[in-house]
């Protein structure tokens, strides 16, 4: 019942955020884009940009097909003008031919660029991200346990996967269109001072207009959103916190409180969504009135100067063309920057835990470790999670080869501290832990956690079938040698009972078998590693007493001939062990066997014999 | 999906006026996007080339007149269908929300939280997208798409007619977009949740992985699922890549068959240059809202999917609910229990039972205790009692009415239960003890925070009583969250106390505090005790002993050591089979 490190304890999984969290994602600004802001935008984007590095000089084709491509979208709105101006105009039948095949040409030929260059782009930028995971993993995986016992995993791994989108949109969807966009503005603005300076005057008064407009929208939608955010943080946590304590909402007949709450959170969540995306949605029709307004002021204008002689009608069809294909980039453009800050936030967070602590690494010096006796010693061992309040003082202690030790003790003592030393999960502030006389900072930490077997109250299984998930003990295990392991677990029999028997596939976390047979099954994985030194957790609560006396016989099988560390329950266990090590705040209080230490009338005989009150036999 | 369309209507019928307006406003729009083309085309053909200085000032104004307007109208339609579309989505929340809450256990038990919070969550947003969708650019596309080809059609007969095959083979393309787009974003999500898989496992399982070393398995795992995802995603951008520039190149033939042909019309004097930037306007407006639907219609797809999604919940009626006749159980100082041949079954009679033919009698002031092996029904039994379900064949009885006869309201003002998994909520220490009686006082919270020993560690916590606790507890341990739950039942003096495994968690020698509280005070009260350890059980008025949902052996300690096997096995396989030392 020992609930492992100090620091693990608030970090009870929570099943059942990972989607909530998600959709609360998802419920962001759709036609916004999320609204977030990375902290060093720029050094961020650097760190980046080194993952496209190997793929530089496809990114420079990139860049000239984008190039290319944008010229030859521009081409069209200006042959369209000379179309009108040259040969309808003047009646040239065969010139118009020529100048609709060049118009079908540059199409043509600008999308058929374009194609190359999304796809060349679409490749680059999997395999860079492709990249980012490949390392985002492999940190992880070199993580301490403390990075993984300090966070809830569903917390970690909705932040992961949406940080991994977040960045997937930008870079996927938007470098090209951002380059594009921003250069068919430029080129556009170029293209309409060719054709005429006074026209292309009175739209350059156009664009600040609009790109007055783009920024007013988007600061009150950001404000709007924030506010949107925050209300609808706390609807769902009312939401959340009522569905999953339904049972005690209902026993407690709180339902109308509960509900009157939910409806003052729901009420501010509409006042707060109609507000933002009144403004959010509004991006939308009001550019493409503010486009006609554009395209207005060209053909009166246009007009007054056609009628002066100025221009002639083909300008003004090929700027009013002009005027069509400037709204487009920016209206992008808001979106645009708006998904690329998200996406640089998210970068920023990952390589947050990319730039995080890793295990120590083994000493150039280690050595392997082999043939082992099981003789495990601590010598005045010391160690903290947190600087400065040490867990565990000053423990000595030794097991010898073969030994049982049971360590018991209440709550929060440091019993799974200890085996967390053992393993090197964390390592000890001072003192020495040493394994047949071998310092375990000298040995190397894979050759040292191969030759433990670890058992833990908490069983982990994979979703795959039970058989891999026994083989997991041993990877090149063949099927027979599963079932010997099984059989000698105990777990043979229930699991043949399965549907598919050991082909039965498990649902997450093996939730669909029963906490005892989860635990058989983690027995029989253990047994197929063929450990030197056992650790186990035994018991847990939700186990009765009669699969737990089952289990014991497995353990019983898994502990012959093994040293074997037990963080014990069970009165059995105890009684039946080499040497019991009653642990109280850290230290060990008092030693010996369990007949020696209810000899002894201290703690020991008052934690448990206390069990037998209420009526001797 | 007729049936879930008719509900989202029923939802959309009290904003009726405003999406009546909001369509309305929308169309006028349209009329008075198309009639810009139309306003061009008089500038040219009627001011520049004739000449003529009024007919430009005057059409300019006009269409100034018509960008203004334009304006109010698209902030009028803005704001009716953003209301529209959250007021629904406020609605549907609601009502989901309140059937949620009318659910019974044994609804609860079928539905995940996380599951419901994504239906209250992205289903609704998905829904309020479709809405806002439908009352804008959804419906003012197609609007503008039948009035361009209308006008082009107005505009010279025969150049549409050209332009006709031209749009035949744009709607096929994006038919067969949109019908490959689908199935291949489920491509790359199925790669993606493989690849969120092994992240999980090995975030959740990082332990398991560290101790038997096996890092490098797992990177050879996550690197093949990486490639997988990484392919799949190159090949659905390769073909998005493809699908916007493919359409461009229909735009720009259309464009370039307008400036031929039209041209060639023009030189024979049959068309005017006006007429051609019009149609040209024209054809503008019926190419980018077909492509602009083609994007719309994820969106379209995900609103109906999470509608339908939502029938599951709205279809769901709650397995217990009161009679038309039910009558008010009276106060009763400590209720009599009976059990009268119940059996149940989980779902109906025609699964496998829980319970066969259990009865009891608990009288007034005694303490029950139910003793088995996981999976025996201990739970279930107690769950009958305060009609979390209902008996499947059988009577509960309450000082003689039928739990099924009385309200539930005051069957549950009656019991207090405390489960095994102790749910605890945000807010102050005070707040949750005094949850099921909010103005309770401090001696009261006190008192029942003693007796269910959590006076001492909540004095201990840096303030007290007023210490937060986080959603579900979750900085408190499994011991001290299930001693704040006993606390929160006790502080009710409930007359019928069950205990269903509620100590589970707590060490032994608190347990026994917890019981030498509740045995001096037992008087007040009937009692029903679940219990794993044996300890638990020894002071019982009445032990049961379950094996498979049936009633093994009943009695006192005593009686039971010497008459039941099975409890005798149990009790060996606690106290190890040995007389305590």
């Amino acid at each position: 019942m020992s609930a492992g490190a100090p620091a693990a304890q608030p970090t009870s999984p929570r099943p059942g955020t990972e989607g909530a969290r998600g959709a609360l994602q998802a419920m962001g600004p759709r036609f916004g884009g999320r609204l977030e802001k990375p902290k060093d935008g720029r050094a961020t984007l650097r760190r980046l940009a080194e993952y496209f590095r190997p793929f530089r000089f496809t990114l420079l084709i990139v860049g000239a097909c984008v190039v290319l491509y944008t010229f030859l979208g521009l081409m069209n709105p200006y042959l369209l003008g000379v179309a009108l101006d040259r040969f309808v105009s003047n009646h040239d039948a065969a010139g118009l031919g020529r100048i609709a095949l060049l118009m079908l040409a540059a199409a043509v030929g600008g999308n058929a660029i374009q194609v190359l260059a999304n796809g060349l782009m679409a490749g680059i930028s999997q395999r860079a991200l492709k990249d980012l995971r490949r390392d985002l993993f492999a940190h992880l995986q070199a993580s301490p346990l403390a990075f993984f016992d300090a966070r809830a995993p569903g917390e970690l791994m909705s932040r992961l996967t949406n940080d991994i989108d977040a960045i997937n949109q930008a870079v996927a969807q938007n470098v090209t269109s951002l380059l594009a966009s921003v250069l068919s503005m430029g080129g556009i603005l170029v293209a309409m001072f060719v054709l005429d300076r006074w026209l292309a005057l009175a739209s350059v008064l156009v664009v600040p207009i609009m790109f007055w407009f783009t920024r007013f929208v988007a600061v009150y939608t950001r404000r709007g959103f924030k506010d949107l955010q925050k209300a609808l943080g706390e609807l769902n946590g009312v939401m959340e916190e009522s569905i999953s304590g339904q049972k005690v909402v209902k026993l407690f007949r709180r339902g109308e409180a509960v509900t009157a709450a939910f409806r003052a959170r729901n009420a501010e969540v509409y006042r707060a969504g109609v507000y933002a995306n009144t403004y959010a949605l509004l991006l939308m029709p009001l550019t493409s009135v503010l486009g006609n307004l554009f395209i207005i002021v060209l053909a009166g204008l246009g007009g007054f100067l056609a009628l002066a002689g100025l221009v002639s009608v083909g300008v003004i069809a090929s700027f009013i063309s002009y005027a069509q294909s400037f709204i487009n980039p920016l209206r992008q453009l808001s979106n645009l920057y708006n998904t690329i800050q998200a996406a640089l936030a998210g970068a920023e967070r990952v390589f947050q835990i990319l730039d995080g602590p890793r295990e120590t690494a083994d000493e150039p010096t280690a050595m392997p470790l082999t043939a082992v006796r099981g003789d495990v010693r601590f010598q005045h061992v010391t160690f903290s999670y947190v600087k400065g309040s040490p867990v565990i003082h000053d423990m000595t202690f030794e097991a010898r080869p073969g030994q049982v030790v049971a360590l018991v003790g209440p709550t929060g003592a440091g019993k799974t501290t200890i085996i967390n030393l053992l393993t090197r999960f964390y390592e000890i502030d001072s003192g020495a832990i040493t394994i047949d006389g071998v310092d375990i900072r000298a040995l190397r930490k894979d050759d040292l956690r191969r030759r433990l077997g670890l058992v833990l109250q908490d069983t982990y299984l994979f979703a795959s079938t039970v058989r891999e998930n026994i083989r997991y003990g041993r990877l090149d295990a063949g099927d027979e040698d599963v079932r010997q392991a099984a059989l000698l677990a105990d777990a043979d029999h229930f699991i043949r009972q399965l549907p598919q028997g050991y082909d039965t596939v498990l649902s997450e976390r093996g939730g669909n078998l029963s906490q005892g047979q989860r635990q058989l099954l983690a027995i029989a994985r253990t047994l197929l590693a063929d450990p030197a030194i056992l650790i186990l957790d035994e018991a847990t609560s939700s186990i009765d007493t009669r699969t737990e006396a089952h289990i014991q016989q497995s353990l019983l099988r898994l502990m012959k001939g093994r040293t074997s560390f037990v963080i014990a329950h069970r009165l059995s266990t105890i009684r039946d062990a080499s040497q019991v090590l009653v642990i109280a705040d850290g230290r060990i209080i008092e030693r010996g066997t369990h007949d020696a230490l209810v000899a002894q009338q201290g703690f020991y005989q008052r934690l448990y014999v206390s069990q037998y009150k209420g009526e001797a036999i | 999906m007729s049936s879930s369309l008719r509900r989202l209507f029923r939802f959309i019928r009290p904003y009726r006026a405003l999406a009546v307006w909001s369509l309305v406003l929308l169309a006028v729009l349209v009329c008075l996007d198309l009639a810009i083309p139309r306003l061009i085309q008089r500038i040219i053909d009627h001011g520049i080339l004739a000449h003529d200085r009024r007919v430009v000032l005057t059409t300019a104004l006009v269409m100034l007149g018509i960008a203004v307007l334009g304006t109010f109208i698209a902030i009028g339609n803005n704001a009716f269908s953003v209301r529209v579309g959250e007021g629904v989505a406020r609605d549907l929340r609601e009502a989901l929300f309140l059937r949620i809450q009318s659910y019974s256990f044994g609804n609860l038990d079928r539905q995940k939280t996380g599951q419901l919070m994504v239906r209250l969550t992205s289903d609704v947003a998905a829904i309020k997208a479709l809405i806002q969708i439908s009352l804008r650019i959804g419906t003012r596309a197609p609007l503008m798409m039948i009035g361009s080809v209308l006008l082009m059609i107005s505009t010279s007969r025969d150049l549409a007619l050209t332009l006709l095959p031209l749009l035949g083979v744009t709607t096929v393309l994006i038919v067969f977009f949109v019908a490959r787009m689908e199935p291949l974003f489920r491509k790359v999500q199925t790669k993606l949740d493989g690849l969120n898989n092994v992240l999980q496992e090995n975030i959740a399982g990082a332990r398991l992985v560290k101790a038997l070393v096996r890092a490098d398995h797992e990177a050879a795992r996550f690197a093949v699922v990486n490639g997988e995802m990484t392919d799949q995603s190159i090949r659905v951008m390769k073909f998005m890549a493809a699908m916007m520039p493919v359409l461009s190149v229909c735009v720009s033939a259309g464009m370039v068959i307008v400036v031929w042909s039209g041209g060639l019309q023009a030189i024979q004097g049959r068309l005017s240059l006006g007429q051609i930037v019009a149609f040209s306007n024209y054809l503008l407006s019926t190419m980018v809202p077909l492509v602009m639907m083609t994007l719309l219609s994820n969106t379209w797809a995900a609103g109906l999917v999470s509608l339908r999604r939502l029938d599951e919940i709205f279809d769901t009626v709650p397995d217990v609910r009161d009679r038309p006749d039910a009558v008010t159980l009276g106060a009763t100082a400590q209720p009599r229990v009976a059990f009268d041949e119940v059996s149940f079954a989980y779902h109906g009679a025609h699964n496998e039972p829980v319970l066969t033919d259990v009865s009891l009698e608990a009288r007034p002031g005694q303490t029950v205790a139910i003793l088995g092996a996981t999976g025996a029904g201990k739970s279930t039994l107690v769950n009958l009692i305060p009609r979390f379900y209902d008996a499947t064949a059988g009577r509960v009885l309450i000082d003689g009415h039928d739990v099924k006869a009385v309200t539930h309201d005051s069957l549950l003002s009656l019991a207090g239960v405390v489960p095994q998994e102790a749910i605890l909520f945000s807010g102050t220490v005070r707040d949750n003890i005094r949850y099921g009686k909010p103005d309770a006082g401090e001696d009261e919270v006190v008192a029942a925070a003693r007796a269910a020993q959590a006076h001492e560690f909540i004095s201990r916590l840096p303030r007290g009583y007023d210490a937060p606790v986080e959603p579900r507890g979750a900085n408190f341990s499994g011991g001290q969250k299930q001693r704040l739950a006993l606390a929160r039942a006790l502080l009710l003096r409930p007359r019928l106390l069950i205990l269903d495994d509620s100590t589970s968690a707590v060490d032994v020698r608190t347990e026994i505090e917890i019981q030498d509280a509740l045995e001096a005070d037992k008087a007040g009260r009937t009692t029903f005790v679940v219990a794993q350890r044996i300890s638990t059980v020894l002071k019982a008025d009445q032990i049961l002993v379950l094996d498979k949902g049936r009633v093994v052996a009943r009695g006192t300690h005593r009686e039971l050591l010497a008459s039941s096997p099975v409890y005798r096995e149990i009790y060996d396989s606690q106290l190890g089979g040995r007389s305590p030392s």
